[in-house]
């Protein structure tokens, strides 16, 4: 209790003292960084994109002129994996449409700007569907990144074999275990354009997924990748109602509402642990960063773990 | 506890969980890591970020060749027109109507063997406004950057008068034609269908966009259409090829829809 009621005291004195940033991670890092150093602690760095819908350049005019663009994107993460080599770059989905970019090239360049910006894995967005099922196959060849999608059934489509239901990645040990969720397709997508792609419901496939992802590939960290959207006022899935309604999940990343957030929830899930919920905008106006700070093995008996946000 | 820390949650605080509750589905490995500290914050990508020079050379000869077809002059608009310039028609939302119905028309006359009575879209849909001079191919893109196509939706009587007091109710620019509708205050005047008072004694072929069939901006009576036909024809594709084929943009706004007090 001693040392929450310190912490909390630190940062609002950084406060007073003008600290109008989303995080003060600065004042973290130097508050942990004994700790981190006396414990051994290792950072993994989870960027993330949704929504970007072909926005190469700057936007021009409107409400966010001048926001955006990919050769700036470009710099921010290279300059991310400078400082942090453990960084991992994914996106959420609806990469595809938005721009005349995608009408004339079909998307290739946005998937091109992907892989040579290091992308690591992205889940597909219904958007992803606009040049049908076959518009989306012509660019996985231009992608050196893993199209990750655990609740599409591509088996009788021409993307059969093309994705992957869940990833793994393992920085300086620490095992990242990622998987995506689509969004349903039916009054979004025209049959057409998804073919016989089968939907598969969320719930059921998370609890899958973290099994496999927990229990047999042993990950230290669990991050759902998701276009379902951040949050509805009915019953339809979301973000926020994935995370009360499952287990097992450190972090939703996610896309589809365009949903700008002043910080990241915490939401408490089925089995009482938080989860970190997260969307940044669209149109590659924002990246969002989720720092992981890892300590082997378990924490000690009653020793908490601390949200940032 | 955790729950009521959540719950206070907000700039620069922290919040805390119990680790052993967050990683109870862990299962034993020798060398197996936990999560004690997260922490979020996100970077706003605008002019203060230097862009990576060899990703601006990549883009820029697609740049080059979107643009030069993009910009090519297609068409000429003598004045400015933008959606709120007129109560409640405007110049381009007429436009607009008209081009649906030149462009879309003959394709479904061809496949069905019926005519448009009424095209109704949706004011909220018209994203940009076309200022005076050349009209092109990037014109199009900013007035319908997305990719909505024509849908002709077979209207019964009840869902043709539900439209007619839809736009008598909501008395906004959403850009029509084939109706004449005279409004008294909130009353319905006069409604003409090809100049003829419509007798709603038969259904209704009424031209529309997929967004608004599936009830997009609450136009109910499109999801109650008896049949809906798609013409796979794209209303920015309409109104690219309306540009090339006529030099100069000469709509106005008229009296199909008026309102005395």
């Amino acid at each position: 209790m001693e040392r929450r009621k310190f912490i909390r005291n630190t940062t609002t004195a950084s406060l007073i003292a003008g600290t109008a940033l989303w995080s003060n991670s600065a004042l973290a890092a130097g508050f942990f960084s004994e700790r981190e150093e006396k414990k051994g602690l290792t950072k993994i760095t989870i960027l993330h994109t949704n929504d970007t819908h072909s926005h190469i350049e700057p936007i021009s005019g409107g409400r966010d002129d001048g926001k955006g663009g990919v050769a700036r994107r470009a710099a921010l993460i290279k300059k991310v994996r400078a400082e942090n080599p453990n960084t991992l770059l994914l996106d959420c989905g609806d990469i595809f449409q938005g721009t005349p970019y995608f009408n004339f090239y079909g998307g290739e360049l946005e998937i091109k700007l992907m892989t040579m910006m290091g992308y690591d894995a992205a889940t597909i967005g219904n958007h992803d569907f606009d040049n049908g099922i076959d518009g989306l196959y012509a660019q996985v060849p231009n992608a050196s990144f893993d199209f990750v999608i655990s609740n599409y059934d591509f088996s009788n489509t021409i993307m059969d074999g093309q994705t992957k239901p869940y990833k793994i990645m393992v920085k300086d040990g620490v095992r990242i275990g990622m998987f995506g969720l689509g969004i349903k397709m039916e009054g979004l997508v025209a049959p057409e354009m998804f073919k016989e792609t089968k939907y598969r419901d969320p719930l059921t496939v998370t609890q899958d997924m973290v099994n496999v992802l927990r229990n047999q590939e042993n990950c230290d960290i669990v991050i759902c990748m998701s276009h379902l959207g951040y949050k509805y006022g009915n019953d339809k899935i979301s973000d926020i109602s994935l995370a009360q309604k499952t287990s097992g999940i450190d972090l939703i990343i996610g896309g589809h509402t365009h949903t700008f957030l002043d910080q990241p929830d915490l939401v408490t899930n089925a089995a009482g642990e938080t989860v970190m919920v997260n969307q940044v905008g669209c149109y590659g106006i924002n990246v969002g960063r989720i720092d992981f700070y890892m300590h082997k093995g378990k924490l000690a008996s009653g020793e908490n773990v601390v949200y940032e946000v | 506890m955790k729950i009521s820390m959540t719950a206070t949650c907000r700039k620069g605080l922290m919040v805390f969980a119990f680790a052993e509750a967050l990683f109870i589905t862990t299962s034993c490995k020798t060398e197996s890591y936990t999560a004690e500290k997260l922490v979020a914050s996100q970077t706003r990508v605008d002019s203060t970020i230097a862009e990576v020079e060899s990703i601006s050379a990549y883009i820029a000869p697609y740049k080059k060749s979107l643009d030069s077809q993009l910009d090519m002059p297609l068409s000429f608009n003598p004045a400015d027109m933008y959606k709120n310039d007129t109560p409640l028609n405007t110049r381009i939302g007429n436009m607009m109507a008209a081009i649906s119905r030149a462009q879309g028309e003959p394709v479904f006359k061809s496949r069905t063997g019926n005519s448009v009575d009424v095209v109704l879209i949706n004011h909220g849909g018209i994203r940009a406004g076309i200022p005076a001079g050349n009209v092109t191919t990037r014109t199009a893109y900013e007035v319908m950057p997305f990719d909505n196509e024509m849908v002709i939706a077979e209207l019964a009587p009840a869902q043709m008068k539900e439209l007619v007091e839809y736009l008598a109710f909501h008395k906004r620019a959403h850009p029509f034609d084939g109706l004449e509708i005279h409004l008294k205050g909130d009353e319905i005047k006069s409604v003409t269908l090809d100049g003829k008072p419509i007798a709603y004694d038969r259904n209704y072929f009424v031209m529309t966009s997929d967004y608004l069939m599936t009830g997009g901006d609450n136009m109910d009576f499109f999801t109650k259409a008896i049949s809906s036909t798609r013409i796979d024809y794209k209303i920015r594709n309409a109104m690219i090829d309306y540009f090339k084929e006529n030099d100069t943009l000469g709509f106005d706004v008229d009296n199909r829809f008026t309102k005395e007090d």
